[in-house]
């Protein structure tokens, strides 16, 4: 059974490489080929699953060693796989969510001519995530990690010819680059530390706290950066809002089941680095609740229902890396949130898709309006995902986020308190954010327009196909929060990977509960309130000093290009005239004098035989000489 | 002696008991089977001569080439043998009385020099880069050498299509004195094989048949200056004579080794004369060094590569240099290891001056055969770099350098001999300004040959440069290593601004064309290209090799 492993990622991979060297002969099938080898992928993940579950815990680690990749005498890296329950989970998820979105890729993609194209790199991205989830050391980790950044830049930049969209896929390109820097140096800090990079011995020895503190919170803070990369934390977070120019189901895939979950996935399967520095740990949860509340604000102020949905997912995963940064407190709760949030999130992406579909692909809110009554499918299966994802009682979200709440307060002290007071912040105001998506959405009066070219939008259902994956993940969305809440079955199953502990929580469970209904009425009547009663404006109004800090993702990307994009430049500026002025100037230097001596030894050549002899006769007199002179010194 | 005394002398041994006497002298004992490579390539050059004399003109030219080619193939199978038989290993000894060593390097340097030559013999015989002369297919050299240049006869003689087949047994003689020349166990062999293949060699240096006077003036300058080094070799033979009382390489050793204190009473004087030894020593030592080009006795090899025949060129090029190296080694690992810590500074400073004369000046050349002297130079400076490290190692590096380079070399010569205008070769680079779009083929083989003379790994440059710089490193010569390297950056400038001319420049208008050659040259230059792709990319075998032949016989 553990033979299979290697296929979970083989599947897809296989899929990738047909589909892309394929050519044009497979244009026919190649979305179908695809979207079954990915729910291959899937099949397996559920055999091993039930096999995994007929063991008892402690003997759920399946661990499968393919080939040797770079024996060398201290350095020696293997490709082999380790599926353990956190491992399982990802898989579950990758695949499952993954394969929903292929299917609903098959509508949503099929007036466009690169679809099996489409469909290839839908592949490499799963096939890559799989990798990552899989490899037992961090290098191999690595080659996923590497491998789900070129994907995403396929995908989001595959509508290429718009400027918009190549431009998107450079940025996450880039900024990815700068979190992958921070694994690269990571894993050379641990080979220079620990002498391995494998997983059980690193997390062993950073048990033991081997390396001194300094190195483990050195480590610690590399991997943080690397997540903050891919995850679009804060301070690498900007590139996730432009990657809206993706198709949706790109968006579906990059933000419920593959690349933003990888963040998470490192620092929950690293927690034992993280657990011997409290200092990398601070950062850690300042990094999530930071952008727990700039990704919420964005969400607020955004009229592109796919912005606003990116805002939305910062703001969730913010709250994944806080819980993860509470160490043992959270892991548990960071991951169940994550695979809760990837039924809602998947499940709001494909139905914003769908609405998109139906309105001539138009994005901005402002000119949707009253389409429950259009596409009934969408309207609910949307509805059941908005109610999951602010938590409403009984739903996915209100378990898993209650629980990290929870777990914030129980991090104790004045840290704890304000962790939980952030938390519940953030509670409110995506209660607020999605209410006004759904609000702006779905009812009011209906304000769609003609385009330039005279087309009135004909808003309708979109084709089964799409509503069958949308409807799928609604089911996830509502019931999958209670499943694995009652009676701790997800804490169980994940606990002896991640370890748990409950902390000591200053207000009781019920307290939480109660605050978090309370904000969550209160963010709902907000959003009601503005845009439930009024008419929207379908030219959006000026709005506060904040609403337009927050259109512009709160200056993000001008505070890049001030600090960054200015600075570099001066940068580059200054070591350019150096390198044309100094080295130049020597290496200039250099020849030039190498080549006068050339000129002027030229000269000796005369080409008169008496010359020659005269110079052999000179030079044997001076062996001569010198020999004699070796032997009288 | 008085005329009488000499009359009685032999008066008398012919009646006297002294007849008895002489009647008891040996005959010397020659072991025919050891020394079977050269007595093939002498007896075939021999033959060469009585062809010249009886077959017909018509035919000569085909009886000479076959003659030539299996007498070369058959001397590598007979070394091949030898080696295969632990001849070079195990059962290495002195043949010939003392006069012929023949162990592990000899051997390796017979079948590089065999194998080179070989294949330099198929650009001799090359005949179809020029056009047609009179209905006749010419090769590189004169219709007639003893003609004047411009003279009635020796229009006439292109018109009657003579050619100078003379050059088969000419290069078979040089390369038979090649053969005996890094086996000599003696200083008179040395000086005798020394001079069979310098002779044939000046000779054929004027035969060239375009360009004629530049070829004639080459091989005068290269007579006159390499008559001077003989002679300061042949004195340098006379002061260690008297420096030891005798010429054989074990007795010179054990003499400076002190192991023999006195071996003949009239030379009580001189025996022993440190002075004489290190004169005598250095005088030899620089008798090689212009055989090898090294700086300061480098000065004839821009002159003579330039003006003799392409073919001639790239065959000496590449044979002489292992012939000589491969002296060099013999004399100063077998006769001279007790003298180390005199020369090795010497040497030294000339290693020096040789791998940075030769790539400092070869930036300014503008001709692409003085271009490739001049790298020779630098790459024998490379080559004493290996002789200096006094190790094992040191040995097997330079006799693997050698191998490579001398395939390198006849290939890089082949090469040019195909790129050609109006005149004959175009040898200017100017004109080779865009060859690689207009033949990118043999722009890339050059540019091959011309990766592997800078050194850049996966080419058999590298491998040979690797070798030797590490055991020069190791042998304690870590700064001529450093210099080593710095003249190896200097000599890649010009390399690949060649490179950088034939790829990236436009080609002119009236450049000169491509000749396409028969199989003959396409061999060599194949054989070339293979031998430095394969050493480049799997030189352990040949390092191994190399390996196994690093020890002299004493």
């Amino acid at each position: 059974m553990e033979n299979l492993i290697a296929l979970l990622v083989a599947a897809p991979l296989l899929g990738a490489a047909v589909l892309l060297c394929g050519g044009r002969r497979l244009d026919r099938v190649g979305h179908l080929l695809g979207t079954l080898l990915s729910a291959a992928s899937f099949v397996i993940g559920v055999l091993l699953f039930t096999d995994m579950l007929g063991k008892s815990a402690d003997d759920r680690t399946f661990t499968q060693h393919l080939f040797s990749w770079i024996p060398v005498e201290g350095f020696q890296a293997d490709v082999s796989f380790q599926l353990d329950q956190l491992s399982m989970t990802f898989v579950l998820l990758i695949s499952g969510v993954g394969t929903l979105i292929h299917i609903y890729s098959i509508g949503y993609m099929e007036h466009d001519e690169r679809r099996r194209r489409f469909f290839g790199y839908l592949n490499l991205f799963l096939a890559a995530m799989l990798l990552l989830v899989l490899a037992d050391n961090y290098l191999l980790l690595y080659v996923g990690w590497e491998g789900v950044g070129l994907a995403s830049y396929l995908l989001i930049g595959f509508w290429q010819h718009k400027p918009s969209a190549a431009t998107a896929a450079k940025k996450a390109f880039l900024v990815n680059r700068v979190g992958d820097m921070g694994l690269s140096i990571a894993i050379m800090l641990m080979f220079t530390t620990f002498g391995t990079f494998a997983f059980a011995p690193v997390l062993k020895a950073a048990e033991e706290h081997q390396g001194g503190g300094a190195t483990l919170t050195g480590i610690a803070l590399m991997l943080l950066l690397a997540a903050c990369g891919k995850s679009a934390q804060v301070p690498l977070q900007s590139w996730l809002g432009d990657a809206m120019e993706g198709p949706t189901p790109v968006s579906a895939l990059i933000h419920a089941a593959t690349m933003v979950t990888a963040g998470v996935y490192l620092i929950v399967r690293s927690g034992a680095v993280f657990n011997a520095s409290p200092d990398a740990q601070l950062v850690v949860v300042i990094v999530g609740s930071v952008t727990l509340l700039f990704g919420a604000i964005v969400g607020c102020a955004k009229d592109d229902i796919k912005k606003a949905l990116a805002g939305s997912t910062m703001s969730q995963i913010g709250y994944m890396v806080l819980a993860a940064g509470l160490g043992p407190i959270g892991y548990v709760f960071a991951i169940m949130h994550l695979v809760t949030h990837g039924f809602f999130k998947a499940g709001l992406f494909l139905g914003a898709g769908s609405v998109m579909h139906g309105m001539n692909d138009e994005v901005d809110m402002r000119k949707y309006g009253a389409l429950r009554k259009y596409m009934p499918v969408t309207f609910v299966t949307f509805g059941l995902g908005y109610l999951a994802i602010i938590g409403f009682p009984g739903l996915s979200g209100f378990f898993s986020k209650d629980k990290i709440i929870e777990a914030a307060f129980a991090k104790g002290g004045t840290e704890g308190w304000i962790l939980g007071s952030v938390a519940l912040l953030g509670a409110a105001i995506t209660a607020y954010y999605m209410t006004r998506v759904m609000i702006m959405t779905f009812f009011g009066e209906k304000r769609w327009q003609p385009d330039a070219e005279g087309h009135e939008p004909h808003p309708h259902e979109s084709p089964k196909s799409m509503t069958i994956p949308m409807i799928v993940l609604a089911f996830g969305s509502v019931f999958a929060g209670g499943f694995f809440s009652i009676g701790d079955r997800f804490l169980h199953w994940l606990e002896p990977v991640t370890e748990h502990s409950h902390g000591n929580a200053p207000i009781s469970a019920t307290t939480v509960t109660a605050a978090t209904m309370v904000v969550l009425v209160i963010g709902v009547v907000l959003a009601y309130l503005q845009y439930g009663r009024r008419p929207v404006p379908v030219a959006a109004p000026r709005g506060s000093l904040l609403t337009r800090a927050a259109r512009r993702d709160l200056l993000q990307d001008d505070f890049n290009h001030v600090v960054l994009v200015r600075g570099g430049e001066h940068l580059t500026r200054s070591l350019v005239y150096v390198d044309h002025t100094l080295v130049d100037g020597v290496v200039n230097g250099t020849a030039a004098s190498v080549g006068g001596l050339s000129g002027r030894l030229r000269k000796l050549q005369n080409g008169y035989a008496r010359s020659y002899a005269v110079s052999m006769f000179g030079g044997a007199a001076l062996i001569v000489a010198a020999t004699l002179l070796m032997r009288a010194v | 002696m008085s005329a009488a005394a000499v009359h009685s002398l032999w008066t008398t041994a012919a009646t006297s008991p002294l007849k008895e006497q002489i009647s008891k002298i040996d005959a010397p004992k020659i072991e025919y089977g050891q020394l079977s490579p050269t007595l093939i390539v002498i007896g075939a050059a021999v033959l060469g001569v009585l062809v010249e004399a009886f077959v017909p003109r018509k035919s000569r030219y085909y009886v000479q080439v076959f003659l030539a080619v299996v007498a070369l193939a058959a001397a590598f199978a007979a070394v091949v043998g030898l080696a295969a038989g632990g001849d070079g290993t195990t059962k290495a000894h002195i043949a010939a009385m003392g006069a012929i060593a023949v162990d592990g390097p000899a051997l390796f340097l017979q079948g590089v020099i065999l194998l080179t030559g070989l294949v330099a013999i198929f650009t001799f015989a090359e005949r179809r880069l020029d056009p047609e002369a009179h209905g006749n297919r010419v090769d590189s050299f004169a219709a007639q050498a003893a003609s004047v240049p411009g003279s009635d006869s020796e229009k006439a003689a292109v018109k009657a299509g003579f050619t100078t087949t003379e050059v088969f047994p000419l290069a078979l003689f040089a390369i038979g004195g090649m053969l005996v020349f890094p086996s000599a166990n003696d200083l008179l062999t040395l000086f005798i094989a020394l001079e069979v293949f310098s002779l044939p060699l000046y000779l054929l240096c004027a035969v060239a048949r375009r360009k004629r006077l530049m070829s004639q003036e080459a091989a005068v300058k290269y007579f006159l200056l390499g008559a001077f080094a003989s002679a300061f070799t042949l004195f340098g033979i006379a002061l260690l004579y008297g420096y030891a009382g005798s010429v054989s390489y074990a007795t010179i050793a054990d003499v400076v080794d002190g192991s023999i204190q006195n071996i003949d009473p009239a030379l009580a004087d001189t025996m022993g004369n440190d002075a004489l030894l290190l004169i005598g020593v250095a005088m030899v030592v620089m008798g090689l060094l212009f055989k090898v080009g090294a700086v300061p006795f480098h000065m004839w090899t821009p002159d003579v590569y330039q003006g003799a025949p392409t073919p001639v060129t790239g065959f000496m090029a590449a044979a002489t240099k292992v012939a000589a190296f491969g002296a060099l080694l013999r004399l100063l690992y077998v006769v001279l290891p007790g003298l180390r810590w005199d020369w090795r500074p010497v040497m030294w400073a000339i290693a020096i001056i040789t791998m940075l004369g030769g790539a400092i000046v070869a930036i300014t050349q503008t001709d692409i055969k003085r271009l490739l002297a001049y790298s020779s130079i630098a790459h024998a400076g490379f080559i004493l770099a290996g002789v200096i490290a006094t190790t094992p190692d040191g040995i097997s590096a330079v006799l693997f350098y050698l191998g490579a380079y001398s395939f390198v070399t006849v290939g890089a010569f082949a090469v040019v001999t195909l790129v050609r205008d109006a005149g004959g070769e175009a040898t200017h680079l100017s004109k080779w300004a865009g060859l690689g779009r207009r033949s990118p083929l043999v722009a890339a083989v050059f540019a091959v040959f011309l990766l592997a003379f800078a050194g850049i790994p996966l080419t058999s440059g590298f491998a040979g440069k690797f070798a030797v710089f590490k055991a020069a490193a190791e042998g304690g010569a870590g700064a001529l290593v450093v210099v080593g390297v710095i003249s190896s950056a200097i000599a890649a400038f010009f390399y690949i601004r060649v490179i950088v001319l034939m790829f990236f420049s436009e080609p002119k208008a009236d450049g000169p064309t491509v000749a396409v050659p028969s199989p003959l040259t396409m061999t060599t230059i194949a054989v070339g290209v293979a031998v430095t792709v394969v050493l480049g990319l799997a030189p352990q075998y040949f390092l191994d090799l190399a390996n196994q032949a690093s020890v002299f016989v004493r």
